[in-house]
C-alpha cells in the first residue's frame, strides 16, 4: 500500500514537472524513478521510453504504466498512471473553468486569436520534426501525401488511416521495396 | 449517456493515436466534427492551453475536451478514456519487451504508421490555419479576394516563424514564451 502511494505520488510530480510531455520529461523521470528510487536502470528507462513512442497514446503515461507494472504488477501499473494524470485533470480543470466565465471578454478574445496563430507554428514545427524521422523515402513520402490530402480534402476517420498504412507497411516491408 | 460516449470516442483516440501527445490532435478534430461538442475555433484554443500548462499535452487536452463537454465528470471520463487503451497494451506488452522490441512486424508496421501520423498532424496544423490565419467567412461573404487573408495574423506567423526556426537565441525557448507574446501581440494590435 505504501509503495502504491509512493508510485502516485512519484508520478504526480512528474507531471507536474512535465510541460508539454516529449523528451522535456526524460530528466525528470531520471531524477524521480532512477535516482530517487531506484525503480529502474536508466537503460530500462530509456526501453520504456522508446516502447512507449511506438505503442498507442500518449508517451508520458505508457512510460508510467512500464514502470508503475515493473514495481508493483498491474496495480502499479494503473496507479503510476492515474498520478501521471492527476495533476493535469486538477490544472486544466482549474483554468478551463475560470477561462469560460471570461471567454466573452473582448481582450481575451483578440488575446486568444493571438495564440491560435502561435498554435499554428507549434504544430507546424512539430510536423517539421516528425517529418525527418518519418518521411526517409519514396514510399512513406507517398504515404504522407495521400494521408495528408485525403484527410484534408475528405471526412474520413484518423483509424481509417492508421490501419491502412501499418498494414501498408508491414506488407511493403514483406516485399522488400521499403527504402525506395 | 454523453459521458458513456465520452468515454468510447477518448478510447478509440488512445488507441489509434500512435506516435505522442500531438498525435491525438488528428482525432479531437475528428470528435469535433461528428459530434458538435466543441468548434475547431475552441479546439486551437485548448491546444494553447495545454502546451502552456504542466503535464502530458495529450492528457492536457482530453481534460479541456471532457470539461468543456461535460464538466468535471467529463474531464475525468475523457481522460480515463485515453489513458486505458495505454494501460492495457503497455501490460500486455511489457510481459514480452524483448519481443516486442525486435519483432520484425512490429518494426515494418511503423515504417508506415510513422508517415502516417505526420500526415494526420500536418492536416490537423492544416486545419488551424485555415481559422487563424485566413477569413474564410468574410471572403464568402463579400467575394472579393482581399477578405480571405488575415493580414495582421499572417504577419505574426511569420515573425513566430522565423524565431522559433533561425534566431539561435530564441529557437530553444518553451513554446509558453510564444504562446504569451502571442497573446500580447493579440491584445496590443486588437487580433
Amino acid at each position: 500500500m505504501k509503495q502504491l502511494w509512493k508510485l502516485f505520488l512519484a508520478f504526480a510530480r512528474v507531471g507536474v514537472m512535465t510541460f508539454g510531455g516529449g523528451y522535456a520529461m526524460i530528466p525528470i523521470l531520471e531524477r524521480e524513478i532512477v535516482d530517487r528510487h531506484g525503480w529502474a536502470t536508466e537503460e530500462e528507462l530509456m526501453d520504456y521510453y522508446a516502447v512507449g513512442q511506438c505503442t498507442p497514446g500518449v508517451i508520458a503515461v505508457n512510460t508510467a504504466t512500464f514502470i508503475g507494472y515493473k514495481v508493483a504488477g498491474t496495480v502499479g501499473g494503473v496507479v503510476a498512471t492515474l498520478g501521471m494524470i492527476f495533476p493535469s485533470l486538477v490544472i486544466i480543470t482549474l483554468i478551463a473553468g475560470i477561462l469560460t466565465n471570461f471567454a466573452d471578454v473582448p481582450a481575451v478574445k483578440s488575446a486568444f486569436a493571438g495564440i491560435r496563430v502561435c498554435v499554428c507554428v507549434l504544430i507546424f514545427n512539430a510536423v517539421l520534426k516528425l517529418w525527418k524521422k518519418a518521411v526517409v523515402d519514396k514510399i512513406t513520402l507517398v504515404l504522407f501525401l495521400g494521408v495528408f490530402l485525403l484527410s484534408v480534402f475528405f471526412d474520413i476517420s484518423p483509424i481509417v488511416f492508421v490501419v491502412f498504412c501499418a498494414a501498408a507497411g508491414i506488407v511493403l516491408t514483406r516485399m522488400g521495396v521499403k527504402g525506395k | 449517456m454523453i459521458l458513456l460516449r465520452l468515454f468510447y470516442e477518448f478510447f478509440k483516440a488512445g488507441l489509434f493515436a500512435v506516435g505522442g501527445g500531438m498525435a491525438t490532435l488528428p482525432f479531437l478534430y475528428d470528435i469535433s466534427t461528428r459530434t458538435g461538442w466543441y468548434t475547431h475555433e475552441k479546439l486551437a484554443d485548448m491546444i494553447a492551453v495545454s502546451e502552456s500548462t504542466p503535464g502530458p499535452i495529450g492528457v492536457n487536452m482530453a481534460t479541456y475536451v471532457g470539461f468543456e463537454t461535460a464538466g468535471i465528470p467529463g474531464a475525468v471520463v475523457a481522460t480515463l478514456g485515453l489513458v486505458t487503451p495505454s494501460i492495457m497494451i503497455i501490460i500486455l506488452i511489457a510481459r514480452a519487451l524483448k519481443a516486442f522490441r525486435e519483432n520484425p512486424y512490429v518494426e515494418a508496421g511503423f515504417y508506415g504508421l510513422r508517415p502516417c501520423s505526420v500526415g494526420l498532424i500536418a492536416a490537423a496544423c492544416f486545419l488551424v490555419v485555415k481559422i487563424a490565419l485566413f477569413r474564410t467567412d468574410a471572403y464568402a461573404a463579400s467575394g472579393r479576394l482581399i477578405d480571405l487573408f488575415n493580414f495582421k495574423a499572417i504577419a505574426l506567423a511569420a515573425v513566430l516563424l522565423v524565431c522559433t526556426r533561425c534566431v539561435k537565441k530564441l529557437k530553444g525557448l518553451h513554446p509558453i514564451v510564444f504562446i504569451l507574446a502571442s497573446a500580447v501581440v493579440g491584445v496590443v494590435f486588437c487580433f
